[in-house]
C-alpha cells in the first residue's frame, strides 16, 4: 500500500514539473522577449501533451498487461485540465484583458480559437465528474460514455494546433499521428467481435466479491477502466 | 549592478493614477510588476558575438518619440526560418553563419549590372542611423536604430531601364549552413519583391547594421532590407541578389498562403490576417497592447498607393 501511494505522489510531482519549470524560467527572465506568447504556447503544449498521455493509459494497460496504470489516469486528466485552464487564462487575461467583446469576436471569427474553445468546454464536465461520487451517481456506463468526450477534445486540440501554425506543421503533424494511433487502437478494439475481445481487465488481485452499497448499487473504487 | 534607475523598470508605463482608475491597465500591471521585479535580478544582456562597430550619422528620417527596444530582445526574438522556426532558435543556430566574403549581385533590367563585394556595397552612399518602428505580421513590434542608406541610391547607380517595374530580392540559401525547406516550412531560397516606386521610396533602407554595430547573423547579416511601413517579412534578410524585372516577382510568404500574405503587405489595422486581428500589437517589453497604425505610422508612403483599394491589394 505504501509503495502504491508513493507512485501516485511521484506521478503528481511529475505532472507539476512543467509548471515549476515555467516558474523557474519566469524568475530567471527566460520567457523570451515576448513572455505572453511564450506562456500561451507553453501551456497549450502541455495541455495537449497530457491529453495524449492520458489517452495512452488504456492501450498501455492492455499491451503491457499493467492494469494498475488506471490509477494514474484521473490525475493526468485533471492536470491536462489544469494546464488547459492556465492556457485559457493566459488568453483571457494577457491577450484579451478580460474584454468580453474582444473575446467573443475572436471565438466566432478565428476558427482556431473556435475549435480550441470547443475542446476546452468539453473537458470541463469531465473534470467535474471525475470524482468517485460522480461515477457512482452517473453509473459506470453513462460515465464512460460521457468521458469519451476526451477523444473529441484531443481532435479539437490537434486541429487547433494545425490551424494556428504559420507554416511549420511538423509539431501538429506529430500530435495528429499520435492521436490517430490512439483513437485507431480503440476503434480496432470495438470492431473486434465480442467473443474475441479480451476479457475486461481486473485490477490485480481481483476483489473476492463485488462491493455493493446499501441501495444495492455496485460501488466502484476506481473509474471504469474501459475507455 | 543590482540597483537600477526607476525608469529602467518602465514604471512610467503603468502610472499609478491609471492603475487605480483603469481596470485593464491594472490587470496588465500585475504581471508587468512581476517582470519588472525579476529584471532587477536577471543577468545583464547576453553578449553579442562577431559584430563590429559601425559609425553613422543620425538620419533626419528617424522616427522620434519612441523608446528603443532593448537590443537583447531584438537579437533573441527573430523570425528567420532558415535558422529555425522558434523565436530564439536563430540566435543560436546562426551563431557561426559565414558572412564574409559576401557578394550582392545587382542585375536584370538595369544599364549597369554589377556584383558588389560587401565592402563596395557599403560605400555606395553614406551610412545613416535611422530609428524605425518594425511591425511583424504576428502582431508584435519593436523600435530599432538601423544603419544603412536608402536603397534608391543603389538602384540609381544601377540605372534601371524602361522595362524595370519591380525589384526582386533573394536571400542566401546555403543548405550547409541552413535548415532544409521542410524544416523551415517554407520554400527556399527566400524571395521577396517590391514595386520599383516602393523600392525607390527614401524610407526603404538597405541595412548593414543596428545598435551601432554590424548586423548580427540572426537579424539578417550582412545586409538586409528594412521597410518600416510593411510587415516584417517583406524586409528580406541576408541578401545575395537584387534583380530588376518587368513583372511582379514571386514572394515566399505569398506563395505559402496568398490569402494571408499579400504582395504589398502594408501594415494595415483594417485588414485582419485571416487568423488574427491586426488592430493591435504588442511592443516587445510591454504588457498592454497598442493600436496598430496605418502604414505603421508612416503616412508619407500613402502616395504610393493612392487610388488603390488596400483591402483588395493587401
Ligand atoms: C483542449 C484545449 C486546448 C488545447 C489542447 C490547446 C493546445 C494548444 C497548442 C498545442 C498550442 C500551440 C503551442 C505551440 O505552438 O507551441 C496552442 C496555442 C494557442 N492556443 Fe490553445 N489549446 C486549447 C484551447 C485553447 C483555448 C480555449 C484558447 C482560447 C480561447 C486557446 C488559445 C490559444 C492561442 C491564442 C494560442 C497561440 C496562437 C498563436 O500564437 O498564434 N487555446 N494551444
Amino acid at each position: 500500500m505504501q509503495k502504491r501511494r508513493g507512485s501516485k505522489i511521484l506521478v503528481f510531482l511529475l505532472c507539476l514539473v512543467p509548471l515549476l519549470w515555467l516558474g523557474w524560467r519566469a524568475w530567471n527572465g527566460r520567457l523570451t522577449a515576448n513572455p505572453i506568447e511564450f506562456i500561451t504556447h507553453y501551456t497549450g503544449d502541455w495541455t495537449l501533451r497530457l491529453i495524449v498521455i492520458g489517452l495512452c493509459i488504456t492501450p498501455l494497460r492492455k499491451i503491457l498487461n499493467q492494469p494498475d496504470l488506471i490509477r494514474y489516469r484521473r490525475m493526468i486528466g485533471l492536470f491536462a485540465f489544469f494546464y488547459g485552464c492556465l492556457h485559457f487564462l493566459t488568453w483571457i487575461w494577457l491577450d484579451k484583458f478580460f474584454d468580453p467583446g474582444e473575446m467573443w469576436a475572436d471565438i466566432v471569427k478565428r476558427r482556431y480559437i473556435t475549435v480550441g474553445m470547443a475542446g476546452f468546454l468539453m473537458i470541463i464536465p469531465l473534470a467535474i465528474t471525475s470524482t468517485t461520487g460522480w461515477i457512482r451517481r452517473l453509473g459506470g456506463k453513462r460515465w464512460q460514455l460521457l468521458h469519451r468526450l476526451v477523444y473529441l477534445t484531443a481532435v479539437c486540440g490537434v486541429v487547433h494546433y494545425f490551424w494556428l501554425v504559420k507554416s511549420d506543421i511538423r509539431q501538429p503533424l506529430l500530435y495528429a499521428l499520435l492521436v490517430a494511433m490512439l483513437l485507431g487502437w480503440r476503434l480496432r478494439t470495438w470492431m473486434r467481435p465480442a467473443a474475441k475481445r479480451p476479457a475486461p481487465m481486473r485490477k490485480t488481485p481481483a476483489p473476492p466479491s463485488p462491493v455493493y452499497s446499501q441501495s444495492g448499487q455496485l460501488v466502484e473504487r476506481e473509474p471504469p477502466a474501459e475507455a | 549592478m543590482l540597483i537600477k534607475q526607476a525608469d529602467d523598470l518602465r514604471y512610467s508605463d503603468i502610472t499609478p493614477k491609471s492603475l487605480y482608475f483603469n481596470r485593464r491597465r491594472f490587470l496588465a500591471g500585475v504581471p508587468a510588476a512581476f517582470l519588472g521585479a525579476r529584471e532587477l535580478l536577471s543577468p545583464s544582456a547576453r553578449a553579442r558575438a562577431g559584430t563590429t562597430k559601425l559609425t553613422a550619422a543620425k538620419s533626419p528620417l528617424s522616427t522620434t518619440g519612441e523608446k528603443i527596444t532593448p537590443e537583447d530582445d531584438v537579437t533573441h526574438y527573430n523570425n528567420f526560418y532558415e535558422f529555425g522556426t522558434g523565436k530564439e532558435q536563430p540566435a543560436d543556430l546562426a551563431k557561426n553563419f559565414k558572412t564574409s566574403p559576401w557578394t550582392v549581385s545587382v542585375e536584370g533590367d538595369v544599364a549597369k549590372p554589377r556584383k558588389y563585394s560587401l565592402e563596395d556595397l557599403m560605400k555606395v552612399a553614406p551610412l545613416e542611423e535611422r530609428v524605425y518602428r518594425h511591425r511583424c505580421v504576428e502582431a508584435w513590434s519593436i523600435v530599432v536604430p538601423w544603419i544603412g542608406y536608402s536603397l534608391s541610391a543603389l538602384l540609381k547607380e544601377a540605372e534601371p531601364t524602361a522595362k524595370a517595374k519591380f525589384v526582386a530580392f533573394e536571400s542566401l540559401y546555403d543548405p550547409k549552413q541552413m535548415l532544409s525547406p521542410f524544416q523551415a516550412g517554407i520554400p527556399l531560397p527566400y524571395v521577396e519583391g517590391l514595386r520599383l516606386d516602393e523600392a525607390m521610396h527614401p524610407l526603404a533602407l538597405l541595412t548593414f547594421g543596428m545598435y551601432g554595430e554590424t548586423l548580427p547573423p540572426q537579424d539578417g547579416a550582412p545586409v538586409r532590407m528594412v521597410l518600416p511601413w510593411k510587415y516584417g517579412f517583406k524586409s528580406v534578410k541576408s541578401i545575395v541578389k537584387i534583380r530588376l524585372v518587368s513583372g511582379q516577382p514571386p514572394c515566399t510568404w505569398n506563395e505559402v498562403g496568398a490569402n494571408e500574405y499579400g504582395f504589398y503587405s502594408n501594415v494595415n489595422p483594417n485588414r485582419d490576417h485571416p487568423r488574427w486581428s491586426q488592430r493591435k500589437e504588442r511592443r516587445l517589453g510591454e504588457f498592454g497592447k497598442r493600436d496598430t497604425l496605418m502604414f505603421n505610422g508612416y503616412p508619407q508612403v500613402a502616395g504610393l498607393y493612392s487610388g488603390m483599394d488596400l483591402l483588395r491589394y493587401y
